[in-house]
């Protein structure tokens, strides 16, 4: 089972495409731009459509999904763990 | 590839999908006497909206171009017009009447309700006895008109739903069809992207004017960085983080192969085949008003959360990979691209899975949206009435 996708082989982030994804899980990562896979530990619960972190990022990091830059990190995020709106946060407007 | 479909050529050659007689009114007074029209003639579909008085400059230059613009769509046979006043009436009727096709107007002033019904209805049977009689004829892929806007959009979208779309019109980019896409302000964090896919460099001035100056308009008018309606709660649910993040998502619909030949003003239509990008509202049912009035026939409407949104003459096409929202709002997708996110199609194959749907549904399939009865017909507005 394929339990999270990302874009570019660089992107710091993975989007979990199946529900149940819960702390412990052994994740297997699509990278769709080279049709491989990777794996992974999961230390968070993780719904489905949300982000699980590729690497331990600090605060002022550069987050890249697509292998662009899609904002900044405002809290510490470790590997495997959730990256969305509590961690990352915008660099427009 | 199949290359040709079934449609309806009209009088200005070009071809629709589908034959409404529709009554429409030119403002919210009429939208009574309209919706008692198509009460009285079955076959009719009334398009009541809110707005039409006391709008001036570009925004009632706009709001025309919007009527017009729908009347003239293809994927309409005939046309009643009723406004509150003659002059305005009269000025959507003329516009229309320049593609050819039938079109009646009424004033309700010095008539009232009663009389203006009984005689929009009788224009209102004619029509739509007329359009019945109408056949469709086989036509070459390249007369189709497709445009493309998502909502309610995940993270599923930008991975599974938009680039099913980007594979489909890089396609029919190939088919000398004529493309539009918009969401101006959806494209933040990914404007240089389309910027570089501009066929030269006086397409990417006039796309990077239009990007710039819906920018100040978010500049003006924001009270925080957007996090509360750009992203919105909906997608912010779905996993999208940020407005790069579902800009870059937003993108995939334009392929990776096809050119952004030119840019459009909101309900402007195209003036050859291409790919085209309209200066627009990120908001569904905006945008895909605005997609009508421009004469597009077949809309892609990639969702991931699960949008529902229809579109009174413009057949909305729902792709969706997120396989929760399949499972829960299965009567609402129309291509289930799911597979792709676990390795079971290739991305061409969800292309061509959409392009067989759309196939389908330019040849008469209703779309889950049209056997729902979602009609949603929204204005876009620039400014308060005077």
């Amino acid at each position: 089972m394929i339990h999270c996708v990302l874009h570019d082989p660089d992107d710091s982030v993975a989007v979990v495409v199946v529900e149940g994804v819960t702390a412990g899980t052994a994740l297997t990562g699509l990278i769709l731009d080279e049709d491989r896979t990777i794996t992974l530990p999961c230390v968070q619960d993780i719904p489905l459509g949300h982000k699980v972190a590729l690497k331990d990022m600090a605060v002022g990091d550069t987050v890249i999904k697509y292998g662009v830059d899609i904002g900044r990190v405002v809290a510490p995020i470790a590997r495997g763990g959730h990256a969305h709106v509590h961690n990352i946060k915008t660099k427009r407007w | 590839m199949q290359n040709t479909f079934w449609g309806y050529r009209r009088e200005n050659g070009r071809v629709g999908v589908r034959n409404h007689v529709i009554v429409l009114p030119v403002d919210d007074l009429a939208n009574a006497a309209c919706e008692a029209v198509a009460h009285n003639i079955k076959g009719a579909m009334a398009i009541p909206h809110p707005y039409g008085r006391l709008q001036f400059g570009a925004d009632l230059d706009l709001h025309f171009r919007t009527l017009i613009g729908t009347g003239a769509n293809p994927n309409v046979a005939a046309v009643v017009v009723i406004g509150i006043e003659d002059q305005w009436t009269q000025k959507v009727v003329d516009g229309i009447r320049a593609t050819g096709k039938p079109v009646a107007g009424f004033g309700i002033e010095l008539h009232g309700d009663h009389d203006t019904i009984m005689r929009a209805s009788k224009a209102a049977r004619e029509y739509v006895q007329w359009a019945s009689e109408r056949q469709r004829v086989e036509c070459p892929l390249s007369d189709l008109w497709v445009s493309t806007k998502c909502g309610e959009s995940d993270t599923t979208s930008g991975c599974g739903a938009n680039p099913t779309v980007g594979d489909a019109f890089d396609k029919l980019y190939a088919q000398g069809c004529t493309l539009v896409f918009g969401e101006t302000t959806e494209l933040t964090g990914g404007e240089q992207i389309v910027a570089a896919r501009c066929r030269n460099d006086q397409v990417r001035a006039e796309f990077m004017a239009m990007f710039d100056r819906y920018q100040q308009v978010i500049d003006r008018h924001k009270t925080s960085d957007l996090s509360d309606s750009q992203p919105t709660k909906g997608n912010i649910v779905g996993g999208l983080t940020t407005i790069e993040e579902k800009a870059l998502g937003n993108i995939q619909k334009i392929g990776r192969k096809c050119v952004v030949d030119g840019v459009l003003d909101k309900a402007e239509a195209p003036t050859g085949p291409g790919l085209w990008f309209m200066d627009s509202s990120s908001a569904a049912a905006e945008m895909v008003t605005l997609c009508a009035a421009s004469g597009f026939v077949v809309h892609f409407f990639p969702t991931g959360q699960g949008n529902v949104i229809g579109n009174p003459i413009l057949p909305v096409i729902k792709i969706c990979a997120n396989p929760r929202t399949v499972r829960t709002m299965s009567e609402h997708v129309d291509v289930d691209t799911t597979g792709l996110l676990q390795r079971e199609i290739t991305m061409s194959d969800a292309g061509d899975a959409l392009l067989a749907m759309m196939f389908r549904t330019a040849n008469g399939r209703l779309t889950a949206a049209e056997a729902l009865g979602h009609r949603e017909f929204v204005l876009t507005r620039l400014y308060e009435s005077a």
